[in-house]
């Protein structure tokens, strides 16, 4: 065979184009341009592979009836076996704990409100993106600090009515606080009641003197609130780590405030990235919801060195969030609201169901596949979806 | 399926709701007044609990209600005229929510006039629609009632509710000076409801109709059938009741005393006592695990089981009896393995054989077959257990002595019930199962032997190994069941597995090994292997051309491969040997670890897990399976899979202890290495203790000191393990398992020929045990790598007597995670399975739930089974690009 006889790129591009629009999806198209174009063929191969994916394309259809929730759940739940409880510290951060594993999949499933690690990447605009220092300055700002990070010592003084904070000058430099900022912290909080001053032996001692004296039954407490004051920072992003990712620097934390975050100067809001998938629904909305916990799934799975394929995992997180709101597998979420009464005792809490049911006089329709299977009928999915008569005796 | 034509009653709804207490003395049969249940002479008595009419419980006997003997009769219901209302305290939640919902007055509910005309509306309409939504409307509307503290209607001011648990109800009346609470009894309770009109409740989410309020408390009780509690009898003649009975008894000796004592006009105080107890027995009957109040126990001391208890739990009525059932025709019993199965087939034990049946309706065409099973009969196989006429006698051939004669007289029409034979199709189980891969057809092949058994490459989708594992089977007994089972369920349909979309049955262990060895380089064949081989993969046909003619005929393990192939088949793919310094990318390949397949030739490559192993995709085999089809793809497996055992029987293939032994020079070089790696730890500690060390960001020093520590650590083993591999020879048994995947990794081989490393819990270096230590062998405070769980010996060597309570703890921490991951993991799977059963792909290829809501408009965004979808991708071009022009790249 002659080379004159391969078609030339750009002609196997328009053939494919030509042959394979509106057979098959888009995707599939531009996909078997871009590889197509690679090889050198000549057109009756060309007309032969083209032909062979259209045909490969509509054999690897589903099959109407095909039960693909029962499926999805398989394919997730028998993985799951296979996972370690062990949580892996260097999935992208070694400084901090992330969970992992079951645990965390568990945890996706349950849509549960704050994640038990909730972690934050933080990705910077420009003039902070390539710069250490300058990330660092963000990172400082943001990271949430109170009066207990920073004192070296609190201690009550009962008789005079007098609070004496101490302050770590090391822990201070650290965060980035000075001794007027914690000042300025305390007053906002008891101006009214008590009187903030700086200690003249000790230029690292504050006093916080209250008027009324201390009552010595609340003293605990006091220093409990005063330790929890905070002097600056974003609520629930306690520790903050820069990390460098490629050629920029990435903010990483422990705790997660996707709204306020967002709206920090210099923060690339577009990138910001959380694991917390009901506060990505409250900021972002459930599309975006949807989209992270497909990926959450997808990566603790795959972290996992767990092969599901992605069509599962949309499935599920399709059925969470179909309501428009994060729903949980399980007997608050989607199993709770099933509209069959048989369904929803035969799952959990039996007894209740079955009375509240009475009370109400609910009618079950049996839709479902565990009510059907209860009364003995034919489940509505698969092959009893076929509802085939055959009468032996017509002509 | 076929649904026969109008023979089966079907099930279309069911209607929930509350039984009034009309309809309790309608359904009764009997009325329940006797405390006393049996005579001296041991007969029940009528009117008591154990009433005759009530159902015939004793063989022979004969209802007095139906006519019915013991099997025929379903039991008839009796009832308890109670002598004072009382609560059902199943719904004292709804009571409690009705009493605070409705005005005390005039028992409307608290929601103005106009509103609730907007709002019958609305909930109307809801209902219809959205019946989830209307629910939700409902329970606002009742929520916002009971928020009401005068009465919209006739303007009474509304005292509060307070609820006793469990059953006691208090109205807290305020006035200037004091508050008062007033006990409101089920008498008046019961009477409030009565006059709820219809409307104002079907407003609040309930029916009217078929759950007034006031039938949740109770004035009649009803008597379930004797046939629901049966009594048991105990060898020494002893009755022993259940535990229903007993309450029932408790019951109706209380109410006939409440009874008497109120025709007598006894005090108050001594009404109420009695009223209150038998509040408690009727609570008790209905839930004996009410918060509150103590459970009733039996005379042993164990609680009762009542009526909730029956219901509830994994045992309970719903998912012990309703959602999954105990099935006839299934056996059990302990699995081995065999190869000369195909992966289709099972064997089954002959003694199982004949007690299994499959029955088989007479037609002219097997009806001399089923004569002779007949005269066989139940005890020789193949036989038949038993025969039905066509009039739906059945005939047990065991108290048959005359087999001949009912052999002559069977016609179509008849049924024979059958001895399970070669070629039925029966269900096939491992336990758990967690995907639909653990239940697949089989076909039968009947055995000697005791065992089930089974070819060796079906053990990955059940999860099998044969170290006393149990398998189930089952046999279907209708033609629908049958044809389902062999089109669905067989084994063949299941090489591909839904969840990633490649191979879940190919080569395992030896196969992989075999394969490797058969078409390895090396190997060269004279005719009499080559014909041994074929023989063994059943082959018939020409042998081919010798790859070398001189100085002797010979063939190669690449040419045998290539006979089975079909002769289209184009192919190229890494091998699993392919690695380190074995890497191969394309063609030129020195190690012979790149598979090149034209026109259905092997032409280069060696076989291996890439290329023929489970659990794999994109491969060799999966090609083969997807466009050949799973008939191919199952004989294909049957035949070279037994090629591949008889090759390594052939050629010989073991793993002994010199596989893992390395010379003295070796040893040296591992205990250099490791010694360095405690220097440097020793370094570290100084450090720390020095206080130079400097803490990783956000981590204390101590961890810092514990990561970096366990990282020179791992590093030393690898380093050791390479030092070992070294010195081992490539081509050992041992080795060569690692490398083609067949068995273990080098990690295992290090550990058996080098060191076995650290030993972690919990990620952590063992440090658990005694007051700074983990083993008193040691110093406190001890640092260092032997101190902390760091096994220097390996297997080989073998382990010092501390090393070896390390290695121990690390072990143990791997059985109690798999222990406490399995509840975890099947508990998530039975949530997602129940939320997600009823999706399915509708003609349309939209996804819905089983009330028809969209879930998903197309499948998957692209509609692709991901089963038959190559590995994720919709369509793979580079392999079709490679099928058709594979042969000249």
């Amino acid at each position: 065979m002659t080379s004159s006889s391969y078609l030339a790129p750009e002609e196997i591009a328009k053939i494919t184009r030509e042959y394979l629009e509106g057979k098959v999806p888009p995707k599939v198209v531009e996909e078997s341009v871009e590889k197509l174009t690679k090889y050198s063929l000549t057109r009756e191969e060309l007309e032969k592979i083209l032909q062979m994916i259209v045909e490969e394309y509509h054999s690897n259809t589903v099959d109407p009836g095909e039960p693909v929730g029962t499926v999805a759940a398989q394919s997730i739940g028998e993985p799951s076996t296979q996972m370690t409880l062990r949580t892996f510290h260097y999935a992208g951060v070694r400084e901090l704990n992330v969970t992992l594993g079951l645990p965390r999949l568990i945890e996706l499933v349950d849509a549960k409100k704050t994640p038990s690690t909730p972690i934050m990447y933080i990705y910077l605009e420009e003039p902070y993106k390539y710069d250490e220092a300058k990330a660092k300055e963000i990172a400082r700002m943001i990271e949430m600090t109170k009066i207990e990070n920073v004192a070296r010592r609190i201690d009550i003084d009962v008789i005079s009515g007098a609070v004496v904070i101490e302050l770590d000058p090391a822990m201070l430099e650290d965060k980035g606080v000075t001794v007027e900022d914690v000042k300025k912290a305390l007053e906002k909080l008891r101006s009214k009641k008590a009187k903030v001053v700086v200690s003249e032996t000790n230029p690292y001692e504050i006093i916080v003197v209250f008027e009324e004296g201390i009552e010595p039954t609340k003293a605990v407490k006091i220093r409990e609130k005063i330790m929890k004051i905070k002097i600056k920072g974003i609520k629930n992003i306690n520790k903050v780590i820069v990390q460098k990712q490629g050629n920029e620097y990435v903010l990483v934390c422990e705790g997660s405030n996707l709204a306020e975050i967002m709206k920090v100067p210099g923060v690339d809001f577009k990138r910001v990235r959380t694991n917390n998938v009901k506060e990505v629904e409250e900021v972002l909305g459930i599309e975006a919801a949807r989209t992270l916990l497909i990926e959450e799934i997808k990566d603790t799975l795959e972290q996992q060195g767990l092969d599901v394929d992605i069509r599962h995992i949309m499935l599920v997180v399709d059925a969470m969030t179909r309501y428009g709101t994060v729903k949980q597998i399980g007997r608050h979420g989607i199993a709770g609201e099933k509209p069959s009464v048989l369904a929803r005792a035969a799952f959990e809490v039996t007894v209740k169901n079955l009375v509240d049911a009475a009370a109400r006089g609910e009618l079950d329709t049996l839709p479902g596949v565990a009510e059907n299977v209860i009364v003995g009928g034919y489940i509505p999915v698969g092959t009893t979806k076929v509802k085939l008569v055959y009468n032996p005796y017509l002509r | 399926m076929v649904i026969p034509l109008g023979e089966d009653k079907v099930v279309a709804a069911i209607k929930f709701g509350i039984l009034s207490p009309d309809e309790i003395r309608k359904m009764s049969v009997v009325t329940v007044t006797s405390t006393e249940t049996y005579d001296e002479d041991g007969t029940p008595i009528r009117g008591s609990v154990m009433d005759p009419r009530l159902g015939a419980i004793e063989p022979g006997q004969i209802c007095p209600v139906c006519g019915n003997t013991m099997s025929g009769c379903p039991g008839h219901f009796g009832h308890i005229e109670l002598a004072l209302p009382v609560i059902n305290v199943l719904f004292v939640r709804h009571i409690y929510d009705l009493l605070r919902a409705i005005c005390n007055k005039c028992s409307r509910v608290k929601i103005p006039s106009q509103d609730m005309e907007r709002y019958r509306v609305y909930v109307k309409k809801l209902r219809e629609r959205y019946p989830l939504l209307a629910k939700r409307l409902c329970e606002y509307l009742k929520r916002r009632a009971m928020k009401e503290s005068v009465c919209p209607h006739c303007g009474a001011k509304q005292p509060k509710i307070k609820l006793e648990k469990p059953t006691t109800f208090y109205e807290i009346v305020e006035t200037k000076e004091r508050k008062e609470m007033i006990k409101l009894t089920p008498i008046v309770i019961r009477n409030r409801f009565a006059n709820i009109p219809d409307d104002d409740l079907e407003l609040i989410g309930y029916d009217p109709k078929d759950a007034r309020p006031e039938w949740m408390i109770l004035t009649v009780l009803p008597v379930p059938p004797t046939t629901i509690r049966p009594s048991i009898l105990v060898e020494t003649g002893v009755r022993s009741e259940d535990d229903l009975t007993h309450k029932l008894v408790d019951i109706v000796r209380t109410n006939e005393r409440l009874r008497e004592h109120l025709a007598a006009g006894a005090p108050q105080q001594i009404i109420d006592d009695l009223w209150e107890l038998l509040q408690y027995h009727i609570t008790t009957y209905l839930d004996n695990e009410v918060p509150g109040i103590p459970p009733a126990k039996h005379r042993s001391g164990r609680p009762l089981k009542t009526l909730a208890q029956r219901l509830k739990g994994k045992e309970g009525r719903f998912r012990g009896n309703l959602s999954g059932k105990r099935v006839d025709f299934s056996a059990r019993t302990v699995i081995s393995p065999d190869p000369y199965l195909s992966i289709n087939e099972v064997g089954v034990p002959i003694d199982i054989a004949k007690i299994l049946t499959v029955p088989e309706r007479v037609t002219p065409w097997n009806i001399d077959e089923l004569r002779k099973y007949i005269l066989n009969g139940p005890y020789r196989w193949p036989g038949a257990n038993y025969v039905i006429t066509p009039d739906g006698r059945r005939i047990d051939l065991r108290f048959l002595s005359d087999r001949k004669s009912l052999a002559e007289k069977i016609s179509p029409g008849w049924i024979v019930e059958r001895h399970l034979k070669d070629g039925d199709i029966v269900l096939f189980n491992r336990q758990p199962s967690l995907h639909r891969m653990s239940m697949m057809g089989h076909i039968v092949r009947v055995l000697p032997g005791r065992t089930f058994r089974l070819h060796l490459a079906v053990c990955p989708p059940y999860n099998a190994d044969f170290d006393g594992d149990e398998m189930n089977l089952h046999v279907p007994q209708s033609e629908e069941a049958r044809a389902e089972a062999r089109t669905l369920t067989l084994v063949q349909h299941h090489i591909l597995t839904p969840r990633y979309g490649g191979m879940i049955i190919g080569a395992i262990q030896d196969y992989i090994s075999g394969a490797y060895m058969l078409t390895s380089k090396a190997t060269l064949l004279t005719l009499e292997d080559v014909v041994d081989l074929l023989a063994a993969a059943k082959y018939v046909g020409e042998i081919p051309e010798p790859a070398i003619l001189s100085p002797k005929k010979y063939w190669t393990g690449k040419q045998l491969i290539s006979m089975f192939l079909p002769p289209d088949f184009n192919y190229r793919g890494k091998a699993s040997i392919s690695a380190g310094r074995l890497a191969c990318d394309d063609v030129e390949c020195f190690w012979d670890s790149y598979v090149v397949v034209k026109k259905g030739k092997l032409l280069l490559g060696v076989l291996d897990k890439k290329s023929i192993g489970a659990e794999q995709c994109e491969n060799l085999l999966h090609w083969l399976t997807k466009e050949y089809g799973t008939d191919y793809a199952r004989e294909f497996m049957d035949r070279i899979f037994r090629m591949f055992i008889r090759a390594l029987e052939k050629l010989g293939f073991t793993m002994r202890l010199d596989d893992v032994a390395i010379p003295p020079e070796a040893i040296e070089e591992v205990r250099k290495i490791l010694e360095e790696a405690f220097v440097e730890v020793q370094d570290l500690v100084r450090k720390y203790v020095s206080g130079e060390l400097e803490a990783l960001p956000a981590r204390t020093l101590e961890e810092t000191l514990e990561i970096k520590i366990q990282e020179v650590l791992a590093s030393a083993r690898d380093r050791a393990g390479e030092a070992a591999a070294k010195y081992l020879d490539p081509f050992n048994y041992a080795f060569v398992m690692a490398r083609t995947g067949a068995r273990g990794n080098v990690l295992n081989l290090t550990q058996m020929a080098a060191t076995l490393g650290q030993m972690t819990v919990r990620g952590e270096r063992l440090w658990r045990g005694y007051m700074g230590r983990a083993l008193p062998h040691f110093e406190r405070d001890d640092l260092g790598p032997l101190a902390r769980g760091f096994v220097v010996n390996s297997f080989y060597s073998g382990l010092s007597p501390t090393e070896m309570f390390f290695h121990a703890a690390g072990g143990r921490e791997g059985l109690v995670d798999t222990a406490v991951r399995t509840s975890q993991s099947g508990y998530m799977q039975r949530r997602l399975i129940n939320a997600l059963q009823d999706l399915h792909v509708e003609y349309d290829g939209t996804v819905r739930a089983a009330d028809g809501s969209i879930v998903q408009f197309v499948y998957g965004e692209d509609g692709v089974d991901p089963m038959k979808a190559a590995h994720h991708k919709s369509v793979n071009v580079d392999r079709i690009v490679e099928r058709v022009i594979g042969w000249r790249l």
